[in-house]
């Protein structure tokens, strides 16, 4: 048998079918599904007189358009089309029976968050959603990868999916990182290497010690930004982390089950001599603190450098640069840790998690935000929240000046009220900086929680090692 | 799901490189339940100002673009979030191809669920249509799915790649989710083994 990859592995023992030209029917083993991208779907069975196909490995919860205020539980606090969207989706849930964490179990969380939480994640497994930022999941060594709305569809009546098989590429991150360098700076170094479309038509494989080294927080956070980079999905390879992580989970294999899954997971590895088409190699001590300057995530530097210029890039680029240059309001030249902000956002599906508050709050202890500095956390998951609020993480961020909010997308894609004002800029500890992403002429600098939290005291892009 | 067959019409260009799907229909817009109505926010936020008055600057507010029915962009286009909307959105407009050096995976497949025919060409095959396109009105180029070509408005005749499984859907607007009920038997022996290899799955 010729060596696999990961991604091989998990493809081959998905495949129901594979037509002559190479159109594959693949099996998904767990479908999450939000109220933004579903209701047309469920709409659609309903129209067909279609099930959902196994309801028992469908799991839905709303995220992207709850407010993140206290007393949301009443409708009455809703927008009336988050309200709309929101009760499309309890309705759905209830007639074609799926999991549901609706907005007042402190269970619910973004989609990403509570996947992995709750033990529905788990390595070896294929896992779709209708949002991009499925490839979260990968860091336990599942295919995940976000979907559109008739795939949804697709998925919900058939389990299956229409796939053809992506290229292999890897990505491997060397060495040790540096004293302030977190998972979000690998990432988003990543995609300053290899540009937005860099990841197109593959499947990363992430692995050296420098992965290895990560909690399986910081690996979901590398993982989650694999799309920014235009891969189908990312992937990590499960070993005694991962296993660790998942073992004792509401959802997770128990007993014998658990013993038979673990002999399976332990077999979840590239084979020595698999061919990757594509090979990415950084040295984990070239990796700085980074922050994004402009309105696409492949426009990464590290935050000791300057503003760069239009002509510094070729081809396309140098007007893409102007543009974003022009919606920035920034200068070239301009030392990037000069840059002033009026808001810090610390949530989102790539950096929600516990770790990434108790790495904001270890920055912020004893501390408070610049005066007029609007601040603001929004836990990943209710459960997040909670524990957040046990370690005593809430009291330092609200102590320093945060508001501190319920779980959901929130300011990522400020489709709730949780929005930039026009001409606002932003640290922000989300995935995405791309115009009005976070509001109207919103202006977004993308950084790690301890970036963030650095920049939240100085009132300006921080280098956070200064503060260490 | 609508054919696409062979269209002949105006191309708008919009030599951008990573038009992203929050340019393409911004997040206010997905609140809706429905998939239709969406082509007047195509482009929000590029389109219009604050408060609805159009940018006579933007290519799809010039008079010679209205009634576009193929836009030409640049590298990567489509990037960004899942949302369907923005193929509804287009699709909405009038617009049923795209073509560009390079799409966003998801973006690229959402269209094809929706009679939208994306086309990935070479930057230098891309550039000629794109100066085609600023030629407005009166250069109609026509694409042609069967053929696989693309005629420019002076005659010339550029071919295209496109999986043949998503062209026979496309030219018959067929619905995936009817063919894929046919391999019924395969997905209940799949699940089947399943149970017994991966019960905890």
């Amino acid at each position: 048998m010729s060596p696999k990859t990961l991604y091989d592995k998990i493809w081959d023992a998905h495949l129901v079918n594979e037509a002559e030209d190479g159109t594959c029917l693949l099996y998904i083993d767990r479908h999450l599904v939000h109220e933004v991208t579903s209701p047309q779907a469920f709409e659609g069975l309903r129209m067909a007189g279609r099930k959902v196909r196994a309801p028992d490995k469908t799991i839905a919860v709303p995220d992207h358009n709850v407010p993140t205020t206290a007393g949301r539980e009443n409708p009455e606090n809703m927008t009336e089309d988050s309200r709309i969207q929101v009760a499309a989706l309890d309705k759905n849930a209830k007639e074609f029976g799926i999991h549901y964490y609706p907005v007042s179990d402190v269970r619910q969380g973004i989609v990403h968050i509570i996947g992995p939480e709750q033990g529905w994640t788990q390595p070896g497994m294929t896992i779709v959603c209708g949002d991009s930022h499925t490839a979260t999941h990968g860091a336990f060594g599942a295919l995940a990868h976000g979907i559109g709305t008739s795939e949804v569809e697709h998925v919900l009546a058939t389990q299956t999916l229409i796939q053809k098989k992506s290229k292999n590429m890897k990505v491997e991150i060397t060495g040790r990182l540096r004293p302030g360098v977190t998972a979000k700076d690998i990432t988003l170094s990543v995609i300053g290497e290899t540009g937005t479309a860099g990841g197109t038509g593959y499947v990363i494989e992430y692995c050296g010690e420098a992965i290895r080294d990560l909690s399986m927080e910081g690996r979901m956070t590398v993982c989650n930004m694999a799309i920014e980079g235009g891969a189908r999905a990312g992937l990590i390879a499960p070993d005694e982390k991962t296993f660790d992580y998942v073992k004792g989970r509401a959802h997770a294999p128990k007993g014998a089950a658990w013993e038979a899954a673990l002999a399976y997971w332990k077999t979840l590895y590239t084979d020595e001599g698999a061919v990757f088409d594509k090979v990415v190699t950084i040295r984990g001590e070239d990796i700085a603190p980074v922050v994004t300057w402009g309105t696409s995530p492949e426009d990464v530097l590290p935050i000791t450098d300057v503003v760069p210029a239009p002509e510094d890039f070729d081809g396309g680029k140098v007007e893409a640069a102007r543009r974003s240059l022009d919606y920035m309001g920034l200068t070239p030249g301009m030392p990037l840790s000069e840059i002033e902000i009026d808001t810090v956002f610390i949530g989102s599906c790539t950096n929600g998690r516990i770790e990434d508050l108790r790495a904001a709050a270890e920055i912020l202890k004893g501390k408070h935000v610049k005066d007029g500095l609007r601040a603001m956390v929004v836990p990943g998951s209710g459960l997040v929240r909670a524990q957040a609020e046990e370690e005593g993480l809430a009291d330092i961020f609200r102590e320093a000046g945060f508001e501190w909010r319920m779980a959901g997308c929130s300011m990522c894609l400020a489709m709730n009220p949780d929005q930039l004002a026009e001409g606002e800029r932003c640290a922000s500890t989300s995935n995405r900086n791309f115009e009005g992403r976070q509001g109207y002429k919103g202006r977004t600098h993308l950084v790690s929680p301890a970036m963030a939290a650095a920049a939240a005291i100085t009132g300006h892009l921080t280098d956070v090692r200064e503060m260490m | 799901m609508d054919k696409f067959t062979t269209l002949t019409g105006i191309a708008a260009p919009m030599p951008l490189v990573n038009v992203d799907t929050d340019m393409i229909i911004p997040k206010q817009f997905l609140k809706t339940i429905k998939r239709s109505g969406l082509g007047v926010n195509l482009f929000d936020e590029m389109r219009y100002d604050r408060d609805g008055n159009e940018n006579p600057e933007f290519v799809l507010n010039q008079p010679q673009y209205r009634d576009a029915e193929i836009l030409v962009g640049g590298e990567n286009f489509g990037c960004g979030s899942s949302r369907e909307h923005a193929p509804w959105a287009i699709k909405d407009f009038g617009i049923a191809c795209v073509i560009a050096p390079s799409f966003a995976d998801i973006f690229f497949n959402n269209c094809f669920k929706n009679g939208i025919l994306p086309i990935a060409l070479p930057q230098e095959q891309v550039d000629i249509l794109m100066k085609d396109a600023k030629k407005g009105a009166n250069a109609r180029m026509t694409v042609d799915l069967e053929a696989q070509t693309i005629t420019t408005s002076d005659g010339e005749v550029i071919g295209f790649e496109v999986d043949p499984f998503k062209k026979h859907c496309l030219l018959n607007g067929l619905d995936d989710i009817g063919l894929t009920m046919e391999h019924a038997a395969k997905i209940d022996a799949f699940e089947a083994n399943l149970r017994s290899q991966r019960p905890w799955a």
